[in-house]
C-alpha cells in the first residue's frame, strides 16, 4: 500500500470514535440501541483502518528511521509555522494494533455490562471520545497534539470515573483523578515549553531522531543550574507527565479511587488508554533520556520511582478485599515494572510488557466486571426470593449494578458485590469468567512459558540482571531485586484473588446464586484471553531454549521492530539462564504460596483472611497511609490556607476595600448630585426663568391697542435715529 | 414771491412743520377718540407735506418732484381718511364705542 494511502488512513483512524461522540451527544442520545451501535461501529472502523496500517508496516525494517506520516501547517508562530501531523513508527504501530483492539472489545463488553444503566448513551459517548483521544495520541507526530489528546483523555477519565455522580465517592474520585494528574500535566507542560524554547520544534522525529539536536540538548546546561543538562531536565519534566498519567508514586493515589467508575472504564483506563498513554510518551522520549546520559539523574529518577512504585503497588494489593482494587494496585505495580525497565534502559522490554499487560489487565478487569455482574444477579435473585415484589428492578428484569448507585436500592448499600469476602465458589457458577480470569491472572503472575506475562516480565528481568549483576550497575541491581520481590508478591496476590473469588464454597447467598454473564460480555473475555496467552510469542529471545527455535524467524520480532526507533541499536543480550530461573521461580513460588494459604483450604464463610494476621496488615490495607499523609501535608494545610485566605484576605481586605470603595463612590455620587442640582439644573432653570420673564414682558407689550403700538414704533424710530446719528456723526 | 423767499428762511418752515408733526403725534398717541386720532394722522401728513414743499421750493425749484410727492401724499391721505372713517363707523356699529383703548380685539 502506498505511503499516501497509509498517511490518509492515519489521519482518519482517530476520527470515527470522535465523530461517534459528537453524533451520540448531539443527535442520538435518546436512542440507546442506536447510540451503542454507532459507538461500536465507529470503533470497528477505527480498528480496521489501524489494522490496515499495522499490517502494511509491520515488516518494514527501517520504519524507525523513516517513519510514514504527513504534516500540515497549523499554527503560525511569527515567521515560522507550527506543523502538526500524523506518523506511524514501530512504537506507534504496536499501539495501533493494541489500542483499537482492546477498545473494541471493551465497547462490545459495555453493551452487556451497561445495559441496565439509565445513562447508557452518555456512557458510550464518553467512551468513544476516550478511545478517539487515545488513537489521536498514538498517531500524533508532535508533542503539542499529543498533549491536546492527553488532556482530552484527562477530561474523559474525569467524566467517566465520576459517571455515577450521585455517589459522593464517585465524584470525589473524579476530582481526585483530575487534580492529581494535573500536577503531572503541569510538569509535562513545563517540559514541553522548555523543549520548544530550546529546539524550536515539537516534532518527535525532528527532535528525537536528530543527533545534532540531541547532542546540543545534552551539552546545554539546564536553566536552573541543577548540574544536569537541558536534555535531562526536559526528560525529567516530561516524565512528570508520565508519573501523573501512569499513576506512579507519588501521584499514584488517584488510580485505585478511579475504580468508582463503571468497570469497562476501569479496563479502558488500566489497559488501552489513560495509563498506557503515560508509558507511551515515556517510551517516545526514550532517545532524550539516552541523550541525557546513561547514568544521568534522569535515568536514576525514572528507575527509582518505577521500582518503588512496583513494590508499593504489589504490597498494597496483597491486603485489599475489593476485587477491582486489587487489580488497580496491581496495575500501579505493573506500570512500575515498565517505568523501572525504562529507567535501566530496557526500552523494548518496557514496550513489550505494556503490550502484554494491556491485554491481560483488560481481561482481568472485564472478568472482574463479569464477576460483579454475576454477584449482583445472585444478590438480586436472593432478595427477590426473600421479599417478593421488591422494588428496584429495571426494565431488563434484574437489579441495576451496585456500582450504578441506585438511590432507592436500600440493599445495594448494605451488600458489596465487589468484596471478595462475599464471593467464593464462583468457578462452578461462572465457568467462562473463571477460565478467562484464571488465564489473565496467570499471565499477570507470569506463569512460565504459556502466558504472555511471563515473556514480557522475563524480558525486563533479563535486562535488569544483565545491566545490574553482570555489568555491575547499582541502579539496575536494585531494580532487579525489587522487581523480583514485587513479582513474587504479584503471583501471591493473584492466587489469593483467584482462590477467594472462584474456589471453595460460596460464602454468601448471592455468590451461591450468581449467574454467568451474557455473550456480549463473555465474547470479549475469550478474545482477550487468547491474546493474554499468545501475544508474548512475538518477542521470545532467539536463543531461548526450545521456544526460540520453535518461533524461528518470528522470534524477537518486536525487539528488532521497536528497537529500530533508536539511533543506536542496543546490543542483543546473550541468553542467560539466571534471570529466567528467577522469573520462573518467583512466579511459581508466589502462586504456590498463594495456593498453600488460600486454595488448599479455601476460606469458609465468616473466617478471617490469613493476611490479617500479618503485623503489617493495617499498614498495607490502608495503602501505606499515603492518602492520609497527603491529607495531612497537602490537603489540610491548603484548606487551612484557603480558609484563612477567605477570612483574612477576602473578608478582611478585599471586602474592606470594596466597602471603602463603595462609601467613596457614594460620596462622589452625592457630590455630583449636588453639582447637578446647583449648577446644571440651576443654570438651565435660570435660563428658562429668564426667557419666561422676557416672554411675560413681551406679552405685556401685546396690548392690542393701536396707540401702544404706535408709541413703541415711535420709540423704535427715535432709537434708530439716535443710533445712526451716533454712528455717522 | 421772491421777497417772501428772501424774507423767510427755510428753517421757519421746518419749525412750523415739526410743531405741526408733534401736535399730530400727540393727537395720535393721546386722544380718546378714534376720529381725533385720524385727524392727528392728517396733521402729521400735512407736516410732511410742508417739509416736502419747503425743501422743493428752497433747494430744487427747477424740478417738480416736491409738488408731485405732495400731491401723492394728499391723495393717499384722502384715501386713508375714507378707509379710516369707514373702519371707525364699522367698529362703532359693533362695539358702540370709538375709544381706541377699548379696541383690543387684536390682542393675542
Amino acid at each position: 500500500m502506498s505511503h499516501e494511502t497509509l498517511t490518509t488512513l492515519l489521519w482518519l483512524a482517530p476520527l470515527p470514535p470522535i465523530l461517534a461522540f459528537a453524533v451520540i451527544a448531539l443527535f442520538t442520545n435518546r436512542y440507546r440501541q442506536t447510540s451503542s451501535t454507532i459507538a461500536v461501529l465507529a470503533m470497528i472502523a477505527s480498528l480496521v483502518m489501524s489494522f490496515i496500517v499495522f499490517f502494511s508496516v509491520w515488516q518494514m525494517k527501517d520504519l524507525g528511521k523513516k517513519p510514514i506520516g504527513g504534516q500540515i501547517g497549523w499554527l503560525p508562530t511569527g515567521e515560522t509555522v507550527l506543523n502538526i501531523g500524523v506518523v506511524v513508527d514501530p512504537l506507534g504501530a504496536t499501539f495501533l494494533f493494541m489500542v483499537p483492539l482492546a477498545c473494541t472489545l471493551i465497547f462490545i463488553y459495555s453493551i452487556g455490562y451497561m445495559s441496565a444503566d439509565p445513562r447508557y448513551t452518555r456512557f458510550f459517548a464518553y467512551l468513544s471520545l476516550f478511545a478517539g483521544s487515545m488513537m489521536g495520541l498514538v498517531v500524533s507526530d508532535n508533542l503539542l497534539t499529543l498533549f491536546i489528546f492527553w488532556e482530552l483523555m484527562g477530561f474523559c477519565s474525569y467524566s467517566l470515573i465520576g459517571f455515577f455522580y450521585q455517589k459522593p465517592s464517585a465524584y470525589k474520585a473524579a476530582v481526585k483523578a483530575f487534580m492529581t494528574t494535573r500536577v503531572g500535566d503541569m510538569l509535562l507542560l513545563l517540559g514541553m515549553v522548555y523543549l520548544y524554547a530550546q529546539t524550536g520544534t515539537l516534532n518527535f522525529h525532528a527532535i528525537l531522531h536528530n543527533e545534532e539536536v540531541l547532542k546540543e540538548l545534552a551539552a546545554t546546561p539546564a536553566v536552573l543550574g541543577l548540574g544536569i543538562s537541558a536534555a535531562g531536565l526536559i526528560a525529567i519534566l516530561i516524565f512528570g507527565g508520565t508519573v501523573g498519567k501512569s499513576a506512579q508514586w507519588p501521584l499514584h493515589v488517584w488510580l485505585p479511587d478511579a475504580m468508582e467508575g463503571p468497570t469497562p472504564v476501569s479496563a479502558m483506563i488500566h489497559a488501552a488508554t489513560m495509563v498506557s498513554a503515560g508509558i507511551f510518551m515515556l517510551l517516545r522520549f526514550f532517545p532524550l533520556l539516552l541523550a541525557a546520559g546513561e547514568h544521568s539523574a534522569a535515568f536514576t529518577i525514572v528507575g527509582l520511582i518505577g521500582a518503588f512504585t512496583a513494590f508499593l503497588g504489589a504490597t498494597i494489593a496483597v491486603a485489599q478485599y475489593d476485587i477491582k482494587r486489587v487489580l488497580a494496585f496491581s496495575t500501579i505495580s505493573q506500570l512500575g515494572f515498565m517505568v523501572a525497565a525504562v529507567g535501566i534502559g530496557a526500552y523494548v522490554a518496557a514496550a513489550f510488557h505494556l503490550l502484554t499487560h494491556a491485554f491481560f489487565k483488560a481481561l482481568l478487569f472485564l472478568a472482574s466486571g463479569s464477576v460483579i455482574h454475576g454477584m449482583e444477579h445472585g444478590h438480586h435473585h436472593v432478595s427477590h426470593a426473600h421479599h417478593s415484589g421488591h422494588e428496584g428492578h429495571s426494565a431488563h428484569g434484574h437489579a441495576p449494578h451496585g456500582e450504578h448507585a441506585d438511590p432507592t436500592g436500600d440493599d445495594a448499600h448494605a451488600f458489596d458485590p465487589q468484596d471478595m469476602r462475599n464471593m467464593g465458589g464462583l468457578r462452578a457458577r461462572m465457568p467462562i469468567t473463571f477460565v478467562t480470569f484464571l488465564i489473565g491472572g496467570l499471565a499477570l503472575a507470569g506463569f512460565p512459558f504459556i502466558t504472555a506475562g511471563f515473556w514480557s516480565k522475563d524480558e525486563i528481568f533479563a535486562d535488569a540482571y544483565y545491566h545490574g549483576l553482570v555489568k555491575g550497575d547499582g541502579l539496575a541491581t536494585l531494580v532487579f531485586l525489587v522487581l523480583v520481590a514485587s513479582a513474587l508478591l504479584t503471583a501471591f496476590y493473584t492466587m489469593r484473588q483467584i482462590a477467594m473469588t472462584f474456589l471453595g464454597q460460596p460464602r454468601t447467598e448471592a455468590a451461591a446464586h450468581a449467574t454467568e454473564s451474557v455473550p456480549s460480555m463473555t465474547f470479549p473475555l475469550i478474545v482477550l484471553a487468547v491474546f493474554a496467552l499468545f501475544i508474548g510469542f512475538i518477542n521470545i529471545p532467539k536463543d531461548f531454549p526450545i521456544f526460540g527455535a520453535l518461533m524461528g524467524d518470528g522470534a524477537f520480532w518486536l525487539k528488532n521492530f521497536i528497537a529500530s526507533m533508536l539511533l543506536e541499536k542496543p546490543e542483543p543480550l546473550a541468553f542467560n539462564i539466571v534471570p529466567v530461573l528467577f522469573s520462573i521461580g518467583v512466579a511459581l513460588g508466589g502462586l504456590a504460596l498463594g495456593w498453600l494459604v488460600y486454595a488448599r483450604h479455601p476460606l469458609q464463610a465468616g473466617q478471617t483472611d490469613p493476611v490479617e494476621k500479618l503485623p503489617v496488615f493495617d499498614f498495607l490495607h490502608h495503602r501505606w497511609y499515603w492518602d492520609e499523609l497527603y491529607r495531612k501535608i497537602f490537603i489540610n494545610p491548603l484548606q487551612a490556607i484557603a480558609d484563612n485566605y477567605s477570612r483574612v484576605v477576602d473578608k478582611g481586605v478585599i471586602d474592606r476595600i470594596l466597602e471603602g470603595g463603595y462609601a467613596l463612590g457614594a460620596r462622589v455620587t452625592q457630590g455630583f448630585a449636588e453639582f447637578d442640582r446647583v449648577v446644571i439644573t440651576g443654570f438651565s432653570d435660570a435660563v428658562g426663568r429668564f426667557f419666561r420673564s422676557l416672554g411675560d414682558w413681551g406679552r405685556e407689550l401685546q396690548t392690542g391697542q393701536v396707540q401702544n403700538y404706535l408709541l413703541s414704533g415711535l420709540i423704535m424710530v427715535i432709537a434708530i435715529l439716535a443710533f445712526f446719528l451716533f454712528l455717522f456723526q | 414771491m421772491q421777497n417772501l423767499l428772501n424774507g423767510i428762511p427755510l428753517w421757519w418752515y421746518l419749525v412750523v412743520s415739526a410743531a405741526l408733526f408733534c401736535i399730530g403725534l400727540y393727537g395720535v398717541l393721546a386722544r380718546k377718540n378714534a376720529i381725533a386720532l385720524l385727524m392727528g394722522v392728517e396733521l402729521m401728513l400735512n407736516a410732511a407735506n410742508i417739509n416736502l414743499l419747503a425743501f422743493w421750493r428752497y433747494l430744487t425749484p427747477a424740478s417738480s418732484g416736491g409738488l408731485a410727492f405732495a400731491a401723492f401724499v394728499l391723495v393717499i391721505a384722502a384715501a386713508e381718511a375714507a378707509v379710516g372713517l369707514a373702519l371707525i363707523i364699522s367698529v362703532y356699529r359693533i362695539t358702540r364705542s370709538i375709544d381706541p383703548e377699548k379696541l383690543d380685539q387684536m390682542k393675542l
